[in-house]
């Protein structure tokens, strides 16, 4: 995850000024083709007379093992890996936002146990746990997201607390409470902002991540059922039709997967230069 | 190595991941570092053991919760039509009718007698799947990972004291793609180039069906699954290696030595590598979690026999008896990883204060 974020510093930089759109105009024309194809394309049946036909004359993308159009496949596909992914995301985040604001405001000894178990789920083989679920849980979507998003929370928990702990003894605070600010007005005016813009961050980095567990939870035969489309159950059957030859089974859908996942880093590291205080900070 | 280099070019925007965060430059003695070693390692020893306890209990709680059934297990394909009564015996044969928690209680009990119970997907007892699959794994993941590192820190080294520059910006770039591509990708892109297409390597197994394993059959099955795990370890290891090479680069030890005439070799090898090559191969076995999925994945794809392969098949299978000790057994290799880490990260970096 940290190489993503770090990786992504570099091309943001790389783009320059016009960079910083670039991400979001890219993930919104993911998110457009992910919708909009499927319902264009209408209801797709399998047809076995033109299975595995090369992207050209008749399909622009080619078919795949059992007739389908890959472009509608891969789109349909692409809709359910990211509806899962954003299920994962935002749940993990809630979670990690409630573990951490009530790890700073008990503190004492609740706060140093709640930060041994962030440490040792953080330890665990994420992906390790999330097979070991899943298989039990098979094919259910419900158990996947599970799966992702308890794995996943103690990272943003521990962004959470460190924010939340710095803004506590801010002067901005200090200087509010002295002006006989309440607590809810400090609360909701002051630290709520100063973590919001990190908690975006925290979520947009766990977007791709997310897209990748499902991906590979169906990809190894544990997670959504082969026949849903899903980038992963799509990946999972070009492993098969490769060896004949037809690698427009795996370009299709692992371009939209590496398009995805570059867009969403990109968009994250924007998010976090924008979220950051000024060079100066004079008011610390 | 080129004698001249770029000076330090802080390019807005761009993030520097701090290594470390202790400020009081106070060295601590080598020999007092030694005994905070030792205490380390042996506090993690003794965390280990309820982390264990812990994680197999979650196992079998999760499995007890799911709609999984312990029956299939023993009744393989005979689950459908085996009669109420047949299914009643096994049941009560396997003590299966308990509280999960005995079922535990009692997997504890026989792998401490050393009997792990049967996998119904080897159809072999769990000790002999461990043991013929581990030397596959182990040298599988070692090779790759000394590839990667040594890839990292060569690279790593060259674009992080010329930030900014071509070769710096290119291999970001690539960086970035590999790390955008899970490793499932990679080894099927791998599988379709060099074993359909070209024809030049074998595309699975470990030896040609029928065939005893031979040093030169495992090595041309050894380098696709190999490169597609060397491939899927480089994005974060170098990324990480060139944040720690330029934040050394920047660092007043080191603008000192360029006041003084020191350049090229010389100081990267005197003021750069010390503070911040070696830090970050202790970090190595922090990145564990990484290795063992990446294993997962490409020796599935590629049918390696290891492991990683026996973990992915007997989850899909639903074969508990094997997944059972394979799962806490990752978790415990993590585990392990950290701790050998945070005792290397100690006893390299005199800067390091210990917290825990």
């Amino acid at each position: 995850m940290t190489a993503t974020i770090g990786a992504a510093g570099g091309t943001g930089a790389a783009f320059g000024r016009a960079g910083r759109l670039l991400p979001w105009a890219v993930l919104v024309v993911v998110a457009a083709v992910a919708l909009g194809w499927p319902m264009l394309a209408g209801e797709q049946a399998a047809d076995f007379g033109r299975a595995l036909r090369a992207p050209g004359a008749g399909t622009l993308l080619g078919t795949d093992h059992s007739g389908y159009d890959l472009g509608v496949r891969t789109a349909e596909g692409l809709r359910i890996s990211l509806l899962i992914a954003l299920a994962c995301a935002v749940l993990a985040t809630v979670l990690g936002v409630v573990v951490g604001v009530a790890s700073v405001t008990a503190g004492g000894w609740v706060d140093a146990v709640v930060m041994r178990v962030v440490d040792g789920v953080n330890a665990l083989p994420h992906l390790v746990v999330g097979v070991v679920i899943a298989a039990m849980w098979r094919g259910e979507p419900v158990a996947i997201i599970a799966s992702i998003a308890l794995t996943h929370w103690p990272a943003v928990a521990r962004v959470v607390r460190a924010e939340l702990l710095e803004a506590r003894t801010a002067g901005w605070v200090e200087a509010a409470r002295l002006a006989g600010a309440s607590r809810t007005f400090i609360a909701t005016r002051h630290l709520g902002p100063a973590v919001g813009g990190q908690v975006l961050v925290a979520m947009t980095v766990l977007l791709p991540h997310a897209v990748w567990h499902e991906t590979t939870l169906s990809f190894l035969g544990v997670g959504l059922s082969p026949d849903e489309a899903s980038l992963g159950t799509l990946l999972g059957q070009a492993r098969g039709d490769v060896l004949t030859g037809a690698w427009w089974t795996l370009v299709v859908p692992g371009a939209a997967l590496m398009v995805t996942a570059l867009a969403c880093a990109a968009a994250a590291s924007s998010l976090r230069r924008a979220s950051a205080p000024p060079a100066g900070e004079v008011w610390r | 190595m080129t004698t001249q280099l770029a000076p330090n070019t802080q390019s807005p925007g761009e993030e520097v991941a701090a290594q470390c965060c202790s400020s009081d430059p106070g060295s601590v003695p080598r020999r007092t570092r030694g005994r905070r070693v030792v205490g380390l390692l042996g506090r993690r020893l003794l965390m280990m053991i309820p982390t264990v306890v812990l994680v197999s209990l979650g196992v079998f709680a999760v499995a007890a919760a799911s709609p999984f059934d312990p029956l299939t297990e023993h009744l393989g394909d005979d689950y459908q039509s085996a009669t109420a009564s047949q299914r009643e015996a096994v049941t009560q044969a396997h003590g299966l009718d308990g509280h999960w928690f005995g079922a535990w209680w009692r997997w504890w009990g026989d792998v401490f007698s050393g009997d792990a119970g049967w996998s119904s997907t080897q159809s072999r007892p769990v000790t002999d799947v461990i043991v013929d699959r581990l030397p596959f794994t182990l040298g599988m993941s070692l090779l790759a990972l000394l590839f990667a590192t040594v890839i990292a820190i060569v690279v790593g080294a060259l674009t992080g004291m010329r930030r900014g520059g071509l070769l710096d910006r290119v291999c970001t770039g690539v960086a970035a793609m590999l790390a955008a591509t899970p490793p499932f990708v990679v080894s099927l892109v791998l599988v379709s180039v060099f074993a359909v297409g070209l024809g030049w390597l074998p595309a699975a197994g470990a030896r040609r069906p029928g065939d005893a394993y031979t040093v030169a059959g495992l090595f041309t099955h050894g380098v696709l699954p190999c490169l597609a795990l060397t491939i899927s370890m480089i994005p974060w290891l170098l990324l990480t290696m060139r944040a720690a090479v330029v934040d050394a680069a920047a660092s007043e030890a080191v603008r000192g030595a360029r006041a003084r005439g020191i350049g090229g070799w010389a100081l990267l090898r005197g003021h750069v590598v010390p503070v911040s090559v070696l830090p970050t191969l202790a970090l190595l076995g922090t990145r564990l979690p990484e290795l063992v999925a990446g294993a997962a994945i490409v020796e599935s794809v590629f049918g390696w026999p290891g492991l990683a392969e026996a973990l992915v098949d007997s989850a899909v299978a639903l074969d508990f008896s094997l997944l059972a000790p394979l799962a806490v057994g990752s978790a415990v290799l993590v585990l392990i990883g950290s701790a050998v880490s945070d005792a290397a990260a100690v006893w390299i970096d005199p800067r390091i204060g210990l917290r825990a």
